[in-house]
């Protein structure tokens, strides 16, 4: 059951990773990001981390990819126009792809052997009170500095857009 | 294994069928309510006090052309009725109407799936929503439906924050996120609900606001503002493709009403103990309502109530019997104040559509971003100060 639903969702995750890329009108990619970010979230349910997929689906699939269709319909931008390609990209695209993903494979397999593998609801660390008390105490520092962050980020960002204004 | 899957199906065939009927009859009862605010009778005509209208309507729906304009993206215009309608009635799965029962030997949630993190998916669910308004405005490819989802986008992300925080406040009074257990830390008298337990008012009030505006509802039914934008986001559509737009809506109106319910009023908890006689509330009400439709079918004013005021008695009659047979009393108890809560609440949603004119646009998001974000951030601080102070 568990594999089942582990293979119907990996194999939408990257059939809609790669229509991302190849769709032409941003909406269309949009689209499908949105069904990454919802077949990830599905994953990380199955692996036991209910907080991180609830979360994945509320701020990624959500908020963020909400404000990216936002801002396309917004600009109301149409499909790309088909680019000139160069002759070295089409021609070594594919092989070169294909060896980037064998090497990925292959230090994978390296570093990480097969005691560590992967198993179904296995983990238990998921629960929001598990994440919330390694936010609090583990990991409080990082976590403290990353909301300084986000809000050096929105200071940013309506300092740029008042300066855009006068 | 086996038993679990054939009572899941059960509870889903009974959920899902009762959903439906509700959402047929809920039009029925909103446009029969706005009707009385506004003096005038409402639907009349199919059936006794137009009871057969949702019917009619349904039917109606169902026959009429299904145009697709040659201008649409098609893809995504077929998908998005689809989804709105699809998120509005997932979150359905994990609301608890009622305790632990026992069906015919088994004991039972009355609920279709308890989730630890039940909160969060309401969440995440609702979040997706906005998807079939969002890509219907824009697949139309018609200015008006662009426009009514671009408002509805833009209305979504700004008022789901006020909703969280909100929302927040009450999980931290009773220290969980599942929706089961949030119940269960209300139970007793009615000062033990969130509401007021920890003086929640603000998050109450802060909450429906904010869920007024996620449902598109009036005064927050910008997206789909008849006198600027033809018909907003599902200008485009017609048929059983625009009724499904329409049902959405209604099921995250019940949905966030019930929402509402577990995380303020106590979900499906009496408002004072059984041992203080609240389970005789139902009987007492249906017995009162029987006895007086027979009494006034017996002195008739209109010729023609001697003759359907009775049997309307009579059934008020069977329903309070119902109510003191022990097997069913476990299980329709906690039903009764589960939708006598959320009827509540239902009723002020139509009772505000009936009240309260449109806001415009600017008003909208400077009321969201200006004084019902801060209200709400203010709230969370207050209530995690108090949680922290006195538990």
């Amino acid at each position: 059951m568990d594999l089942i639903l582990f293979i119907v969702f990996a194999l939408i995750a990257v059939v809609a990773a790669i229509n991302v890329v190849v769709q032409r009108h941003p909406i269309s990619s949009a689209v499908s990001l949105i069904a990454v970010m919802g077949s990830l979230a599905v994953l990380y349910l199955l692996l036991g981390a209910e907080f991180l997929a609830a979360a994945q689906v509320i701020v990624y699939a959500g908020a963020i990819m909400v404000l990216f269709v936002f801002v396309i319909m917004l600009l109301n931008a149409g499909g790309e126009t088909k680019a000139g390609r160069s002759f070295v990209a089409s021609l070594l695209g594919v092989p070169v792809l294909v060896a980037l993903l064998i090497l990925l494979t292959y230090f994978t397999a390296r570093i990480y052997p097969r005691q560590t593998e992967v198993h179904f609801g296995g983990f238990r660390g998921g629960t929001a009170q598990a994440v919330g008390r390694a936010l609090f105490t583990t990991y409080l520092l990082p976590f403290e500095i990353t909301s300084i962050l986000i809000l050096i980020a929105i200071v940013g960002a309506i300092v740029l857009a008042r300066k855009e204004l006068e | 294994m086996d038993s679990f899957i054939v009572i899941s199906l059960i509870k889903i065939f009974v959920v899902f069928g009762a959903l439906m009927t509700i959402l047929a009859y809920l039009q029925w009862v909103e446009r029969k309510v706005i009707a009385h605010i506004q003096v005038r009778p409402g639907p009349y005509r199919v059936g006794p006090h137009g009871l057969l209208q949702p019917l009619a309507d349904v039917v109606k729906l169902i026959t009429k052309e299904d145009l697709i304009p040659p201008y649409v993206n098609k893809t995504l215009y077929l998908a998005a009725p689809f989804v709105a309608m699809t998120m509005a009635l997932l979150s359905i799965a994990v609301i608890p109407f009622g305790p632990k029962i026992p069906v015919f030997g088994y004991q039972t949630y009355m609920e279709l799936a308890d989730l630890n993190f039940g909160v969060l998916f309401v969440l995440a669910v609702s979040s997706m929503g906005i998807y079939g308004i969002v890509l219907a405005g824009w697949s139309s490819n018609n200015k008006y439906a662009l426009l009514g989802g671009l408002r509805s986008s833009a209305q979504m992300i700004s008022y789901e924050l006020p909703l969280a925080l909100a929302i927040a406040a009450p999980l931290l009074i009773s220290n969980t996120l599942s929706l089961r257990k949030l119940v269960e830390t209300q139970d007793g008298w009615l000062w033990n609900w969130n509401l007021f337990h920890g003086f929640q008012y603000v998050s109450f009030i802060v909450f429906m606001i904010a869920a007024f505006a996620e449902t598109n509802r009036i005064p927050f039914d910008l997206p789909e503002a008849e006198n600027e934008l033809v018909a907003g986001f599902h200008t485009e559509y017609s048929s059983m493709k625009f009724a499904s737009f329409f049902m959405a809506e209604y099921a995250n109106m019940i949905t966030v009403s019930c929402m509402a319910t577990l995380l303020f009023l106590g979900g499906w908890v009496a408002p004072w103990p059984a041992a203080y006689g609240s389970g005789y509330v139902p009987v007492a009400i249906f017995a009162v309502a029987g006895v007086v439709t027979i009494w006034r079918g017996l002195n008739p004013r209109r010729a023609r109530d001697r003759f359907t005021f009775p049997p309307f008695g009579v059934v008020f009659l069977v329903a309070a019997a119902v109510f003191l047979v022990p097997l069913l009393q476990s299980m329709l108890l906690p039903l009764f104040w589960f939708c006598a809560k959320t009827g509540a609440i239902l009723f002020l949603f139509m009772w505000i559509r009936g009240t309260l004119p449109r806001f415009r646009y600017d008003q909208l998001m400077g009321f969201a971003w200006k004084i019902l974000f801060p209200i709400a951030m203010l709230n969370l601080l207050a209530t995690g100060l108090a949680v922290a102070l006195f538990s």
